[in-house]
């Protein structure tokens, strides 16, 4: 089951965040600082699966712009890695040859698509 | 929509990023605040456009991160709107501001329904996607209905039925009761057969959850799931849309595969035959190519695809196909690949024993332990912990030893527990574990937790041989330079209980001791202390005659605590000053502690509690859990009380007993134990009168109990949670005074052993014996195992069997000595020769320190082990009813003081016995035939039948006929069922029924087996 969508830059900005487990606000924070320095500084040859407290974030780098998804221990990883893969090509799809500008202008566009 | 018709967004948005610092960007933030909120404060004048825009204002200056504590309502308020515009910016903000528990929902509730139930499509989608991003109990109690209607509905498009799939499962993880299984089974099953794959994708999530929690009601669904596979895996009718990168939907093909590991077995040999041609296919059709997303597709599914292989227990060219798999998996570059490798591998090692094969990789799986990527280190080490065991674990404990030097902070803790795990479990012998143990701590000191040392006092105490050698090894230890704190604190705990063993060697002395330790004094915290305090007693202890020179410094050291601001080390240190100076009863006080008592190590039980949540249960783990049910329980090392393995450290569990108290019983000296701790070693009756002794001049000053307690909780107070550990130190003393006591009745036991063939036959503290049985015509095969579950071997172990003269019965070698924890199996062959109810009795003795254990167990080669069910039509039954007339073959009884049971009981109670109960053949409702075979090496199989008749007035009497070709088969069974009917073995304490009849004078009763057994 994915727990949260989060995308965010390099910076940690993040672009848009989608949870689907009650969180407060303040720990919804705690969570997004933490997966950003959690992957920021994971090398490109790395696996694309950090363990997250007691689940696992599944996440890919486009350009400056990380997805992740933060999925059960249990889960297919590789399934949800190609998850983000098609929501990127539906962004591409959407915007047309899609960059984080577009996102950060369209957030509420971006929203009605997961 | 379009983005100029949101100008004031745009230009705010614009304005956020131009910002050059924080609280630039604060400042801006908090004035278009400022603006919204006076905005929705007159609502009068708000367009439902400007509400919308500035709506989507607060969800972007939220998803920046500020706070937004006002426009909740506002947002809420927009779904009720008529036009789609904004019932969508109201749906979408929504979902992102508010979560399940905030009270603002209950307010949409019933636009929502009005959304879900009404015509217009879009707008049930809206809603669908509402209640299924956000759940909640509330939402599932009221709409889950209309959910469901709308997912079986033939009218709704497909894109409605999807959602409403989704939705339905948000639903059902909330609250499982909205999905009422009875009648969603069928439904569910039909929803399988749709085409539209969007939905089936929906359907087949909403299945995975339902199946992991109850596939019983689900079995329908197991053959569709099966064609589902097939469909895709063949791309039959796939359309385009669904295709990615040339693989059929590989989301929908994982998610089935999930759903089927939840069915234990696939039993239809058809649909397995089917499903089997499938998984080959993948496994053997799925190759590297260069595309990374056509790669990553392809394989989701072929670990899916390994997982349902594993899961099915397929046949072992299969199997030994995947490991092979994930054999190359490990070995590849691509890091994702080489995860899943390991981590797949790991969970293989839990479910079929593959294990030799797996331990060819060892060396590769060593080098992913030193991979630059934690994630991939991660997977090996629990690979590597989990594959460990005795033949290799002297290899990898070193290697994870080696690597904890480098690894990495996060991972240390994890490493370091795990390392001392495996050496507690797998340890060759116990010198080793005490080497690794100080390693471990030598090198990630702060990565111990108190547990892995507590433990290791434990061991070194509880094993008389290990205690110079840990001595020794802590004496070099305190040699270095630098070392870690809790090193201080494990040496000079060791070499102030067991320095003395050493004294002749050169730089052991006491003096020479105490300078070491002492030492590290100044370098220590506080937590240290007590234990150095402690040591320095014991070595004062251990000093005879006296030296007056380190008497002297040992005592200034007290002087000097006696005013510390701490409690415990003042207590410690004017305790100590007081008793030092009592001369002679110092020794008897401060003398060795006694072992602890057996527990579950910590270690062991912090690595279980490790527990993941997951939205499904793991399908493996539910797997596991179901073996370990049907599994003998012999290995099984838990505690019956669970008493947690909080270390007793204190040696101070003695301090409270006032010196008073000793002095005022000079006689008893030189026997009394530390206080409360009187140990069950103490057989012999005069230190029972001192333990009765000890406990009176106690009561006087209040309740044993209470006193005893009262120093180990100040002793525990820095370690927490004592109380439960205080409780089990104190078993011995009110409990079990002197002998080791059985755990759980023996007898019910024994019974239970008689109606299944697997389980425990004897227990107590020390040992564990488990029987296993198999049985083929008038042979039998048992495998005793005899699970030790201390931490010191059992010794002089005896295991005679005596037989009765009608069993032939023949025990391999029992070994004299149980190794710590181990397990030993001796298998036992039976030979039935003729019909006879004695039983055979299993003389079991062994020791543990100065106990002597002397056990007498009946072994349940019971008659009806011997008896094979056989279902006789009536052509069979009547000629042969006929032909066995009359005594001796032939006998008939009537039965008084039956324990009344219901018809049906007794039925079920006869087919337990293996006695096939075969309706019909007796007109007469009341009357009860069966039949059995049984098998002797006299009477070879021979045809048994049995005719109960019962009185429906008076449930107590019955009248019996049983018949064989044998007079004694006939006699003894009759003599055993009527032992069954009389007194129901199951009710506990009753072994022989009070009605019972006396034992028939067979000439088996003179046998010794048959004389003890009558006495058990």
């Amino acid at each position: 089951m994915i727990r949260f969508i989060l995308l965010q830059n390099r910076q940690g900005k993040t672009r848009l965040a989608k949870y689907y487990v009650p969180l407060e606000d303040s720990e919804k924070h705690k969570v997004e600082y933490e997966v950003h320095r959690l992957v920021v500084n994971r090398d490109p040859k790395f696996t694309n699966f950090v363990e997250f407290r007691t689940h696992k974030v599944i996440y890919r780098r486009y350009a400056g712009l990380f997805f992740s998804l933060c999925v059960d221990i249990t889960d297919n990883e590789l399934a949800y890695l190609e998850c983000i893969h098609l929501f990127v090509e539906i962004l591409d799809h959407f915007f047309s040859n899609v960059c984080e500008l577009d996102l950060v202008f369209n957030f509420h566009k971006v929203l009605v698509l997961p | 929509m379009a983005l100029s018709g949101m100008r004031g967004l745009s230009v705010f948005i614009s304005d956020v990023r131009n910002c050059q610092n924080k609280e630039q960007e604060r400042l801006r933030v908090d004035k278009e605040l400022g603006n919204v909120r006076t905005r929705f404060k007159n609502e009068k004048g708000l367009s439902p456009y400007e509400k919308k825009k500035y709506v989507w204002k607060m969800l972007y200056i939220y998803m920046l991160g500020y706070d937004v504590d006002f426009g909740h309502m506002e947002a809420v308020s927009l779904i009720s709107a008529p036009k789609y515009p904004e019932k969508q910016v109201g749906y979408i903000v929504t979902a992102c501001l508010l979560n399940e528990n905030h009270d603002f929902l209950r307010l949409a509730i019933n636009t929502v329904r009005n959304d879900i139930i009404g015509r217009n499509e879009t707008f049930q989608c809206l809603a669908l996607t509402l209640v299924g991003n956000i759940g909640g109990r509330e939402f599932a109690e009221s709409l889950a209905a209309d959910v469901q209607k709308l997912l079986i509905s033939s009218s709704c498009r497909p894109l409605v039925r999807k959602k409403a799939a989704l939705c339905l499962l948000r639903l059902y993880r909330k609250n499982p009761d909205v999905v009422n299984v009875d009648g969603w089974a069928d439904r569910m099953a039909q929803l399988l057969d749709e085409r539209d794959l969007g939905v089936l994708t929906s359907s087949m999530s909403l299945l995975v959850a339902l199946v992991s929690n109850n596939h019983e009601a689900y079995w329908s669904c197991l053959p569709k799931c099966v064609k589902t596979l097939e469909r895709l895996a063949r791309n039959q009718d796939i359309p385009q849309e669904y295709t990615y990168y040339g693989i059929p939907s590989p989301w929908l093909q994982v998610k089935t595969m999930r759903a089927l590991q939840y069915f234990p077995t696939v039993e239809d040999p058809n649909t397995r035959r089917s499903l089997f041609e499938v998984l080959q296919r993948i496994l053997m059709g799925t190759d590297v190519v260069k595309n990374v997303n056509k790669n990553n597709a392809s394989h989701a599914v072929l670990f899916e695809a390994l997982a349902l292989v594993m899961h099915l227990d397929a046949e072992k060219e299969m199997m030994s196909q995947c490991v092979a798999l994930l054999g190359k998996f490990i070995a590849v570059r691509e890091p994702n690949i080489r995860y899943l490798g390991l981590e797949n591998m790991t969970r293989m090692l839990m479910v079929t024993d593959v294990q030799d094969i797996i331990k060819r990789h060892q060396a590769q799986i060593i080098t992913s332990l030193k991979d630059p990527d934690i994630s991939i280190r991660r997977r090996a080490l629990d690979l590597l912990y989990g594959m460990c065991d005795v033949s290799n674990a002297k290899d990898i404990v070193e290697e994870l030893l080696q690597y904890l030097s480098s690894a990495d902070f996060a991972m240390r803790e994890e490493l370091s527990l795990k390392a001392a795990i495996l050496a507690e479990k797998f340890a060759p012998d116990l010198s080793w574990y005490v080497d690794v143990i100080l390693q471990l701590i030598d090198k990630a000191g702060d990565f111990v937790s108190d547990d892995i040392w507590f433990r290791v006092v434990q061991f070194v105490t509880n094993n008389e041989d290990l205690q110079s050698y840990a001595a020794a090894k802590a004496r070099e230890y305190l040699n270095k330079p630098a070392i870690h704190e809790t090193m201080v604190k494990v040496s000079a705990y060791i070499l102030g209980e067991y320095g003395h063993l050493l004294a002749r060697r050169p730089g052991y002395s006491p003096k020479e001791l105490f300078t070491i330790i002492h030492e590290k004094h100044p370098t220590v915290s506080t937590s240290t202390i007590p234990i150095l305090l402690s040591s320095y007693a014991k070595i004062l202890m251990h000093t005879q005659p006296p030296e007056p020179e380190l008497q002297n410094q040992i005592w200034t050291i007290f002087n000097k605590y006696e005013s510390c601001i701490d409690v415990e080390i003042q207590q410690r240190a004017a305790e100590y000053f007081a008793l030092s100076r009592k001369g002679a009863s110092l020794m008897d006080i401060l003398a060795e502690m006694p072992k602890f008592p057996e527990r579950q190590s910590a270690l062991i039980r912090k690595a279980e509690d490790a527990e993941v949540d997951t939205a499904e249960q793991s399908a493996i783990k539910l797997r596991a859990q179901q073996q370990m049910s049907t599994a003998l329980v012999v290995t099984d090392q838990r505690p019956p009380n669970g008493m947690p393995a909080q270390p007793s450290i204190g040696p101070l569990s003695l301090v409270k007993v006032p010196s008073e108290t000793v002095d005022s019983n000079p006689g008893d000296q030189g026997l009394t134990h530390p206080n409360g701790v009187v140990y069950k070693e103490d057989p012999q009756p005069p230190s029972q009168d001192i333990i009765g002794d000890l406990l009176g001049t106690l009561s006087i000053e209040g309740p044993p109990g209470a006193v005893a307690q009262s120093p180990q909780s100040a002793t525990y107070e820095a370690e927490g949670a004592p109380s439960a550990a205080d409780a089990a130190a104190l078993v011995p003393v009110g409990e079990e005074s002197g002998s080791v006591q059985p755990i759980g009745n023996i007898n019910e036991r024994f019974y239970a052993l008689c109606l299944k063939d697997s389980g425990v036959l004897y227990e107590d503290p020390n040992i564990q014996i488990g029987i296993k049985a198999e049985w083929r015509a008038h042979q039998g095969r048992l495998v005793l195992f005899l699970g030790n579950k201390n931490t010191a071997s059992l010794g002089s172990v005896q295991a005679l069997i005596l037989p009765p003269t009608h069993l032939k019965m023949e025990l391999s070698l029992v070994p004299e000595t149980i190794p710590p924890r181990a397990q030993v199996q001796c298998p036992l062959e039976v030979m039935n020769l003729r019909p006879s109810r004695d039983v055979a009795v299993l003389d079991f003795s062994y020791k543990f320190g100065p106990t002597m254990v002397n056990v007498k167990l009946r072994l349940p080669a019971v008659l009806n082990k011997f008896l094979q069910p056989i279902t006789v039509s009536p052509e069979e039954f009547f000629p042969q009813w006929r032909s066995l007339s009359g005594p001796p073959l032939k006998l008939q009884e009537v039965v008084r003081g039956v324990r009344p049971l219901p018809l049906p009981e007794m039925a079920n109670l006869f087919n337990t016995y293996r006695l096939t109960v075969c309706p019909g053949l007796d007109p007469n409702p009341n009357n009860l035939v069966a039949s059995t075979t049984f098998y002797s090496e006299t009477t070879r199989a021979m045809l048994c039948l049995v005719r109960i008749e019962t009185d429906p007035a008076d449930r107590t009497q019955l009248r019996m006929t049983v018949a064989s070709g044998d007079p004694t088969l006939t006699f003894e069974l009759k003599e055993f069922i009527k032992e069954q009917l009389v007194s129901i073995p199951t009710a506990p304490q009753r072994p022989q029924g009070p009605a019972a009849p006396p034992p028939p004078v067979a000439p088996a009763s003179q046998d010794p087996g048959a004389l003890l057994a009558g006495l058990l």
